[in-house]
């Protein structure tokens, strides 16, 4: 089964990544989580995203385009990347995303991936 | 003022609840058999002691109070089903009867505990189970500690309770000649408890860190109420020694070498080596004496700064008789590490399976590779480690050593 692990981190973390004396352990903490998934055969793909700043938010409506600066809602902790993984059940996937740095400083949803028709 | 007296009240309920829950649930399924029965009859009677007591007073048996109360409300459950008619506790028969009520019940947890560890009830489960017919956890707190969604926890905990009633599992005090057979099983739920508190580092984990302080209680529980067995006397020993250590970690890791021993709980230490002592005298060694006498020569070692690894190392021959693990098996390379060098220490890991997504594995991996100089292959094992690791007090520890590799190297 795949799941898809969904690490949300929050604005002190986003500061971490540029911050000289954390940067270190802030990419030394996620670079080891996914070499780790890698090296237990349980990775299939992921991605690390910029900070929430950098993101611009679409919608189309029957009036028109709206394109908004920013995420798509205020929230304390926004998503900073994400796996996806295949191992046997639910159960293993909490396991591995208890792992992912961000359980400790926000949160990390797991979530199965929609299988597609056909 | 009656906002006041509603919270007096509240925090009696709650108190009285607290240092009874077990007692009062396990006298209550020692005569109906149903677990989830006594519990509802127990939750019940807390609602009426809620309604009653700020009114009326804090009754001054609170226990007897709520044990006549559940069994009134077991008793209206039976009746509810089956006639289909709802009726209210009546609080003023409650009082008399309560005040009825001898002084003493008999102390069923033991038998709690046993029928926690039937074998209708999958291995998984029974600690979880334990913590919440003795201690009174919500399936919430449980499914934290165990890394299970709420709803599949609370599922769990019915299904096993359904099972314990269907199986028919007694919950009275068992014989004496039913007691060791069973006990290896209740001591090993009791240390599940106790390991997932201090896996955990205090103040990172709040849910699991307080769990710590159940299992103690859980231990304490056991030890109390098998007072001609060794091995639970063993086990409230180990748990005594590594709760001893919490005060030195407060809100970080550090190596038992790295920690302040002078902050280290010395009374615990004390209780948990006379423990030992008196277990020793009954002279029935096992598993669980031999662990808390690995952490009480650990714990000596650290304070008088001179570890005895030949000790050690004989104690963990022994304990890898008694009881193999793969924990046991890296701490005793650990041990392997002192005494005969980092080559003789990485064959001994190299020669443990399904290690490769064990932390402490590649912890000790990068320890005996720094050891003899392996720099690039220490950072290596270093970031498993750190992938490896739930904990961001034990991630930051490790990312710190990383560092210091990398800069060496």
């Amino acid at each position: 089964m795949q799941f898809t692990i969904l690490c949300y981190e929050t604005p002190a973390d986003f500061a971490r990544r540029d911050n000289p004396a954390e940067a270190g352990a802030y990419w030394a903490g996620w670079s080891a989580y996914g070499a780790t998934l890698a090296q237990a055969g349980v990775f299939v793909s992921g991605a690390g995203l910029l900070p929430p700043a950098t993101a611009v938010t679409v919608r189309t409506r029957p009036a028109g385009r709206t394109v908004q600066d920013g995420p798509f809602a205020e929230v304390k902790e926004h998503l900073g990347g994400f796996f996806v993984i295949e191992v046997p059940d639910f159960e293993t996937a909490l396991d591995w995303a208890a792992k992912a740095p961000s359980s400790a400083s926000a949160s990390t949803e797991v979530r199965p991936v929609l299988a597609m028709p056909g | 003022m009656i906002g006041a007296a509603e919270d007096a009240a509240r925090a009696a309920a709650e108190r009285a609840v607290r240092a009874a829950y077990g007692r009062l649930v396990a006298l209550l399924a020692a005569r109906s058999r149903d677990l989830a029965g006594a519990e509802d009859a127990l939750s019940e009677a807390l609602r009426a002691a809620l309604e009653s007591w700020p009114r009326r007073g804090v009754p001054d048996r609170p226990e007897a109070w709520l044990m006549t109360a559940a069994r009134r409300a077991a008793g209206h459950a039976r009746a509810r089903a089956a006639t289909a008619e709802a009726a209210l506790p009546d609080l003023t028969r409650i009082a008399e009867e309560a005040d009825a009520m001898p002084d003493a019940y008999p102390d069923h947890r033991l038998g709690l505990l046993f029928a926690c560890v039937h074998p209708a009830i999958d291995r998984g489960t029974q600690t979880p189970l334990m913590l919440q017919a003795v201690l009174g956890l919500s399936a919430e707190r449980i499914a934290g500690a165990f890394l299970i969604s709420p709803a599949a926890m609370g599922q769990r905990l019915a299904r096993a309770k359904a099972r314990l009633r269907e199986a028919g599992a007694r919950f009275s005090r068992p014989e004496p000649d039913e007691i060791a057979p069973h006990l290896p099983q209740v001591m090993e739920a009791v240390l599940a408890a106790a390991a997932l508190g201090w896996e955990a580092v205090p103040g990172s984990d709040p849910g699991r860190a307080d769990l710590a302080a159940e299992a103690l209680f859980l231990a304490e529980l056991l030890a109390d109420l098998t007072p001609e067995e060794a091995e639970p006397k063993g086990l409230l020993a180990l748990v005594l020694h590594i709760r001893a250590r919490e005060p030195a970690r407060a809100q970080r890791y550090l190596a038992l070498s790295e920690q302040d021993t002078g902050l280290w709980d010395h009374r615990m230490i004390d209780r948990a080596d006379l423990l030992l002592a008196e277990a020793g005298a009954m002279g029935r060694f096992g598993r669980f004496q031999c662990e808390a006498a690995i952490q009480s020569v650990h714990s000596e070692g650290a304070m008088l700064g001179r570890t005895n690894w030949p000790a050690l190392a004989t104690l963990h021959a022994a304990l890898s008789r008694l009881s193999p693990s793969l924990g046991g098996q890296v701490a005793a390379a650990a041990v392997t590490l002192e005494l005969d060098g980092p080559p003789a220490a990485l064959s001994a890991l190299d020669a443990l399976a399904g290690a490769e997504t064990y932390q402490p594995w590649w912890a000790l991996r990068a320890e005996a590779l720094a050891r003899q100089g392996d720099r690039a292959g220490q950072a290596e094992a270093l970031r498993r480690a750190i992938g490896l690791t739930e904990d961001a007090a034990l991630r930051a520890w490790l990312a710190a050593r990383l560092a210091q590799a990398s800069q060496r190297s």
